[in-house]
């Protein structure tokens, strides 16, 4: 079995480079050097560019640059960075830059601490940068996912021409599990791109722009974009579901916190609770529909983050007051137990 | 005669992009520099018949809307960020001609940071910088390079040393560099002058053509709109007044001696991937591990002890030696300054099932390599659980007694063979004779792939046959 025991970080690089990934441009920040420091020796290698930025500002519009060439281009970062990033996202999403954004996600807010946390769910979800736009967020939860899901990235990416965000917390980063790496994408599997500019006759025409002038032009311009995100919402809702057939109370959690619902969920079912859990893999396009079925059936939601509730909110929006939504939160680095979350749906149970 | 009142070619002959009904005249207000400067670069772009490879980068400023004019790649930025994405265009593909064209509130205040570490890289890019001291296209305010004394609209006493500093000298800065090629000061007055831009901007550009060179083209021109003078009056202030704070001449030159940089990549075929990316199939030994493949197992181990100790490893082997007995497995370092020094953790999970979360909250395995480490972590262990420690170490006993104490001289047995830090691998060689869930010949013969210094492959092996044998001897 090609099985490699690998971190998250690693494993993303070497998932990107399989997927035709050509240029790394990023800036080292704990808990993500790891992807600095895998991409360093393995981009070269592979017969791509590596760079170590000035800036996190700098690495995202290297990014713009390597992207507005046609190039499947990544970077990474974690909090602080992304907070930076955020300009040089907001061009990329208005010029439709199709790139590739890894956050593993530390404590905040400002220096924070080097621990987990998913406080970053609302920079990255709901745009931070200015303007309106949206980005595509998958969330894996695995090593396994680092590598598929970044592989998907740049499929989405290209097919969409969007910034794509990898967001996951500093454990999933971290961990090492074992993973199994697909064959490499043909170069010819790699759509063709006529928008680019990269120095040839044929794309002399061609011009990168975020700017529009007059307001009939920008407005034009938003609706096509909006568009866009409302076809994304349509087509590419990916969740994980765990026991919601028969579940009485739905779990909701996403990066590491779903590892540990999952183990609750076991638990809970040993105990004869009905329990399961509803993992949204795309936390934009978000998982409204489903949600909102569920809503109809199940009798609380439970959502766990390791943030002040930033996903819970989505969540709301879903389920419509159509029934209860819990929330049970960490903050800080700290990662709840599965004796705190299964303690906390006991006590909802009995408090209904 | 016609050759001189030819439009370039490299210009559009109508601005389709501009919007609004006149499409033949630019967005330049009289006596502005932009359009001059435009037209040397267009003219040598032409003459040197590089106009396909062209890319041209439009900042924030005024010449935002150089695409509008040039008949060349395009590609519009964020403000102050051209160098970087002009990086990022080059090195994708460095047959590519890319122009950096920047004001000097996008290069030395915004962008101070990009152009700076582009020029220092040596970025095959060709920079123009124009200064006009004063932000044009915002309504005139103080520029980084606005003169001492100079009234703009957020100096309207005129900029003073005590408030704003002195004017910034980026060609002086730049040309401290020693990647940068080529570095001139030129303005854009009299005809002479602009002759001599001419010349200065063709250089530059052959730089980049010929060799992939940095060159960095300051270039003194008028704002009479910001400045609020006439054409005329712009000029002869360039002329007199710019050219004795910023002056005009050739700040660095090595064009004769570079040798010119290479910024092509490999050509990796992805047929060639995998093995670039060190990605190997694991081994695994169908017969070899028959005997445990109907083992229920479910271990929750915590290892603890210094930075230093090898606990961390420790973790990575005992899990890379359960994957290759086909268990699911986990490792979850310790998180935390602690890292850097001090004490270090990890958790590993060893299971029949699919691991959930891989936290280990309450281990079934502790192993101690310190006392602070069995200090913390003794009471999490469940009950029935195991605890090893190294003896060697740890000056007390476990009090716990609902638990299996196992304590391993661990460091003074790998004293004795003659390297105190295989005491982990002593620990590795003990608990899987102990445990029976893994093959003693697998990990033997395996070992030599997860370890990163082969050489020390032999002593981990003894390492681990010493451990098995002192749990055999206490059985």
């Amino acid at each position: 079995m090609p099985k490699q025991f690998l971190k998250g970080n690693v494993s993303v690089v070497k998932g990107a480079i399989l997927a035709g990934c050509k240029a790394y441009y990023g800036y080292p920040i704990t808990p993500a050097s790891e992807i600095a420091h895998a991409a360093a020796l393995y981009f070269p290698r592979a017969g791509g560019t590596f760079i170590q930025a000035e800036s996190e500002i700098a690495a995202i519009n290297m990014v713009y640059g390597a992207a507005s060439a046609g190039l499947r281009v990544m970077t990474a970062s974690s909090g602080p960075g992304i907070s930076l990033k955020q300009e040089g996202v907001s061009y990329c999403a208005g010029s439709e830059l199709p790139c590739v954004i890894v956050d593993i996600m530390r404590g905040g807010p400002g220096l924070g601490n080097i621990a987990p946390e998913q406080s970053d769910y609302n920079q990255v979800v709901k745009g931070g940068g200015h303007g309106n736009y949206k980005t595509i967020v998958l969330a894996p939860n695995s090593v396994q996912e680092m590598c598929d899901l970044g592989i998907l990235a740049f499929d989405l990416a290209d097919k969409y021409r969007n910034p794509v965000f990898i967001l996951t917390d500093g454990f999933i980063g971290q961990m090492m599990e074992p993973v199994e790496f697909p064959e490499p994408i043909a170069q010819e599997k790699i759509p063709e791109k006529s928008w680019v500019v990269k120095g040839t006759a044929e794309t002399s025409d061609n011009v990168i722009t975020s700017i529009e002038l007059d307001p009939d032009d920008l407005e034009r311009h938003n609706l096509k974009l909006q568009k866009k995100y409302k076809i994304i919402e349509e087509q590419e809702v990916r969740v994980e579901e765990y026991h919601t057939d028969d579940a009485e109370i739905v779990l909701i959690g996403y990066g590491i916190v779903s590892r540990i619902i999952h183990s609750v969920i076991d638990e809970l079912r040993e105990e004869g609770v009905k329990a399961g859990m509803l993992r949204p893999i795309t936390l934009f396009p978000f998982p409204k529909r489903k949600i909102s079925e569920l809503a109809e059936r199940v009798k609380f939601f439970l959502t766990a983050e390791m943030s002040n509730g930033q996903m819970v909110d989505d969540v709301r929006l879903a389920v419509e007051g159509k029934k209860p939504v819990y929330f049970y939160n960490r903050m800080g680095g700290n990662v709840p137990s599965m004796k705190e979350v299964h303690d906390k749906v006991i006590k909802i149970m009995r408090l209904l | 005669m016609n050759k001189i009142l030819r439009k370039s070619n490299v210009f559009y002959d109508v601005y389709e992009r501009r919007p609004g009904a006149d499409k033949l005249t630019t967005t330049y207000c009289p006596g502005c520099g932009h359009g001059i400067l435009h037209k040397l670069i267009a003219e040598a772009l032409e003459d040197f018949g590089v106009q396909d490879r062209t890319i041209f980068i439009s900042p924030v400023g005024c010449s935002v809307f150089a695409y509008y004019y040039f008949h060349t790649g395009n590609v519009q930025v964020a403000h102050g960020r051209a160098p970087a994405v002009g990086t990022g265009l080059k090195r994708a593909n460095p047959n590519s001609i890319v122009i950096s064209y920047q004001g000097d509130g996008d290069l030395a205040a915004i962008g101070g940071l990009e152009i700076i570490n582009a020029a220092n890289r040596g970025e095959g890019l060709t920079v123009f910088f124009v200064n006009n001291a004063i932000y044009g296209m915002t309504g005139g305010q103080m520029a980084p390079t606005t003169l001492i004394g100079q009234i703009t609209m957020t100096t309207p006493l005129g900029r003073s040393v005590e408030n704003e500093g002195y004017p910034i000298h980026m060609s002086e800065i730049i040309a401290t560099l020693e990647a940068p090629v080529y570095v001139e000061r030129v303005m854009l007055g009299d005809t002479k002058s602009i002759m001599h831009t001419r010349k200065a901007v063709r250089k530059a550009l052959k730089i980049q053509i010929e060799k992939n060179g940095f060159s960095f083209i300051e270039v003194l021109s008028a704002c009479p709109s910001g400045w609020k003078m006439t054409p005329i009056q712009g000029e002869k202030w360039v002329t007199d007044t710019m050219t004795k704070y910023f002056p005009l001449g050739v700040k660095k030159d090595i064009s004769d001696t570079f040798e010119g940089r290479d910024f092509s990549r490999k050509n990796v075929e992805p047929s060639e991937l995998h093995e670039v990316l060190d990605i190997k199939e694991t081994r695994i030994d169908a017969e070899k591990i028959a005997p445990f493949i109907m083992k229920l197992v479910a271990e929750e181990i915590k290892i603890a002890g210094f930075g230093g100790q090898g606990v961390l490893s420790l973790g990575t082997v005992l899990s890379e030696m359960g994957m290759r007995h086909n268990y699911e497995v986990s490792w979850l370092p310790s998180y935390g300054p602690e890292m850097r020094g001090g004490t270090a953790n990890c958790s590993v999970k060893i299971s029949s099932k699919k691991i959930g979360s891989p936290v280990v909250a309450n281990p079934t395995i502790l192993i101690a390599m310190n006392r602070p480490s069995l200090d913390k972590f003794e009471t999490g262990v469940v009950s029935g659980g195991l605890i090893v420690y190294d003896s060697s170490l740890i000056d007390r006993a476990p009090t716990r007694t609902d638990v299996t104490v196992i304590p391993i001289p661990a460091t003074k047995m790998a004293d004795e063979l003659g390297n105190t830090k295989i005491a982990n691998m002593i620990i590795v060689g003990a608990l899987i004779k102990y445990l029976g869930i893994m093959s003693q010949e697998i990990v033997l013969d395996s070992i030599g792939d997860v370890l990163k210094r082969k050489e020390l492959v032999p002593l981990n092996q003894k390492a681990i046959l010493k451990g098995a044998e002192f749990i055999k001897n206490i059985k």
